[in-house]
């Protein structure tokens, strides 16, 4: 048999899989129209140990975020996730921080000066809509499991078999 | 016993034979990381409180649990345990030495490991025990080195009154994880040709002989169908006159179709991990302050109850759950089981989402975490040292790009895993593929549903 004789018959036999990796690609790459106009958004994000308040915040792609950043306790940060942005702020200080939301997604904003024992796991969202990668990741999860099962039908029992080796029946 | 799609490493790379037959191998590695573990213990009781400055936490829970749990085990199996440092002064104390095989037996009191507890029990509630203090054991030095001291006297204790690596085997909490999650592992331990161990009554690999210790782990290579409990200490391989048992590549899973071996401990063991993985998600990464003081002890009731949560969503909610859906993939699939056999059966599933899930939530903790490791390393105890001249090394996280397409690319491989997985389970309990099929969908429904859960607490 030929080479392309071989990949037609390879792909007889796996052409649900051959759809599931186009839909999959499809889902990973389809555009995303921008639905709202970019606005200015001013925050006040206020940091205590161990939490932001807001501990979410909800933007749209395009928006200019005007942080107003306080800390109520101790001296905090702030590391924006994706987007590289640090600032440090001590109680009683407002720090301003400015940025156009050019990513789309979740990232999270952390503390990033060392500030007690839960300082790592200090953390706030900032969703910035629409969140593509969250909506992506779910369409290529639907994908590749509707694939699977696809092919587990249309192979009608050669997973089976192949489970069988190997098995001590109980 | 599956013996084809298997290739023999030590064929193919005959050296190795050789190191591992080596009685240096094991102390080599145990020496290592006995440094390292006395390291984490003398910081942690002595160096600063800080915990992303002190060696003991940053060490052990970012870079010791990374390489662990997004390597170690998913490539190698259980190999850490034959590095291990907790069982090593036990193990030192029972051989009377450390490197050279002592002769005679080892040095007990040769009590009996009740029947009873010889099972995952015990390392599924030792670790649900550590689970709901773990936002205190992350981040105290102090606590942290008091567990590993704990843990390495329990060792010694039980080392001294039962044989072998009794603590190791039923009751090291973190064990129990590996080896269940072993059993994803392209590796394993297996005896070569199981006739050949039929035959040959001496059993070295047993009783032991001169050049090696019999099993510490209480393990017959010769009917060896799974890594759950085998150390890969390498003894049988020194042990056998043979040169009988060999290591293997394999597909990677092989283990979750041995179906003889599936036992309700283990299922509980995959379906805590899995509930832990999520659970950690939410506490450890999610935005919710209030939540992480609860864990964090701000207040006795409001830690009793972060506990009381925790372990319901542990032992009742997600295994509950997983009964519900058994059920209906039962009527469905019309399969003849026991409710309890095939929730056991099925709680397999849960193993390779288990593990991505698990891989997932490090990824996001090391990445983040990991530079802490750079000054830590200059100034291990926090105290101003800086002996390599990274003291002053900021924090940077990493890859937090990347992240997203990280955690989706090894959920959707666990998830697809774990639902092949279901089908292959179906399989082995109805000679109808279709009917299979149709009895897979709900536990297929249920890894979806839990997928998603993960993707919204990363992506979402
Ligand atoms: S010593 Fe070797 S041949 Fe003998 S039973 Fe053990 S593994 Fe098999
Ligand atoms: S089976 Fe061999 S490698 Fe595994 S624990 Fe026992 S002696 Fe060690």
């Amino acid at each position: 048999m030929s080479r392309v004789q071989k990949s037609f018959a390879w792909m007889r036999q796996h052409w649900v899989i051959l759809i599931g990796i186009i839909l999959a690609i499809g889902v990973m790459t389809f555009p995303i129209p921008q639905i709202t106009d970019p606005q200015t958004r001013t925050i006040t994000l206020d940091a205590r140990q161990f939490e932001f308040a807001p501990h979410r915040i909800h933007i749209n792609k395009g928006d200019r975020v005007i942080i107003q950043f306080t800390a109520s306790d101790v001296v905090h940060g702030f590391y924006l996730d994706g987007y590289g942005i640090q600032e440090r702020v001590e109680p009683g200080i407002t720090k301003q921080i400015e940025f156009v939301a050019e990513h789309t997604g979740k990232f999270r904003y952390r503390c990033s000066v060392s500030c007690g024992s839960l300082h790592p796991f200090m953390i706030g969202e900032l969703v910035v809509g629409p969140n593509e990668p969250f909506w992506r990741a779910i369409a290529f999860v639907i994908v590749s499991v509707i694939t699977l099962i696809a092919y587990q039908f249309f192979s009608k029992g050669t997973s089976y078999e192949h489970a069988t080796l190997g098995t001590s029946p109980a | 016993m599956i013996r084809s799609q298997r290739i023999n490493v030590l064929q193919h790379v005959p050296f190795l034979r050789g190191i591992l037959k080596s009685r240096l191998f094991q102390p080599v590695l145990t020496i290592s990381t006995l440094f390292f573990f006395t390291l984490a213990i003398v910081t942690g009781l002595f160096g600063t409180p800080v915990g992303n400055r002190n060696f003991g936490i940053v060490f052990v829970w970012i870079v010791w649990w990374g390489l662990l749990i997004i390597l170690l085990v998913p490539f190698l199996g259980r190999l850490w345990c034959a590095a291990c440092p907790i069982p090593v002064p036990g193990e030192w104390l029972q051989r009377r030495g450390i490197i050279n095989r002592r002769k005679g037996r080892l040095s007990t009191l040769r009590w009996k490991f009740p029947k009873r507890l010889r099972n995952m029990w015990l390392q599924n509630f030792g670790f649900l025990g550590i689970a709901i203090f773990s936002a205190i054991i992350l981040t105290r030095p102090e606590v942290s080195a008091w567990l590993l001291l704990g843990f390495s006297l329990i060792g010694i204790v039980l080392s001294i009154l039962y044989e072998n690596r009794v603590f190791c085997r039923y009751v090291c909490p973190v064990g129990g994880f590996i080896g269940l999650y072993s059993l994803m592992a392209p590796i394993e331990v297996r005896v070569q040709d199981p006739a050949v161990c039929a035959t040959h009554t001496p059993k070295d690999c047993i009783i032991g002989n001169e050049y090696a210790y019999g099993c510490p782990w209480m393990v017959f290579p010769g009917t060896l169908e799974r890594n759950t409990y085998c150390g890969m200490c390498m003894e049988c391989i020194k042990a056998c006159p043979k040169n009988n048992v060999v290591i293997n590549l394999r597909p990677v899973g092989s283990d979750l179709m041995v179906a003889k071996e599936r036992r309700l401990d283990e299922a509980y063991k995959a379906f805590i991990m899995l509930a832990c993985a999520l659970l950690y998600s939410v506490v450890l990464l999610g935005p919710w302050g209030w939540l992480k003081q609860w864990a964090n002890m701000d207040t006795l009731p409001h830690w009793l109850a972060y506990a009381g949560v925790f372990l319901l969503a542990n032992l009742l909610l997600l295994p509950g759950l997983f009964t519900l859906t058994t059920l209906l993939s039962r009527r469905l699939g019309g399969i003849q089981l026991p409710l309890r056999q095939l929730v056991t059966d099925y709680a397999y599933t849960l193993v390779p989402l288990g593990l991505t899930a698990w891989i997932a939530f490090s990824f996001s903790l090391v990445f983040t975490n990991g530079s802490y490791a750079v000054a830590v390393l200059s100034d291990p105890f926090g105290w101003g040292w800086n002996l390599f001249g990274t003291t002053e090394s900021a924090w940077t996280p990493f890859g937090s790009s990347l992240m997203p397409f990280l955690q989706t690319g090894i959920l959707t491989a666990g998830m697809l895993f774990a639902v092949n997985t279901a089908y292959k389970i179906a399989g082995q309990y109805t000679p109808d593929p279709r009917r299979a099929l149709r009895g897979m969908l709900p536990i297929a429904g249920f890894i979806t549903s839990i997928t998603f859960v993960f993707l919204w607490l990363y992506l979402g």
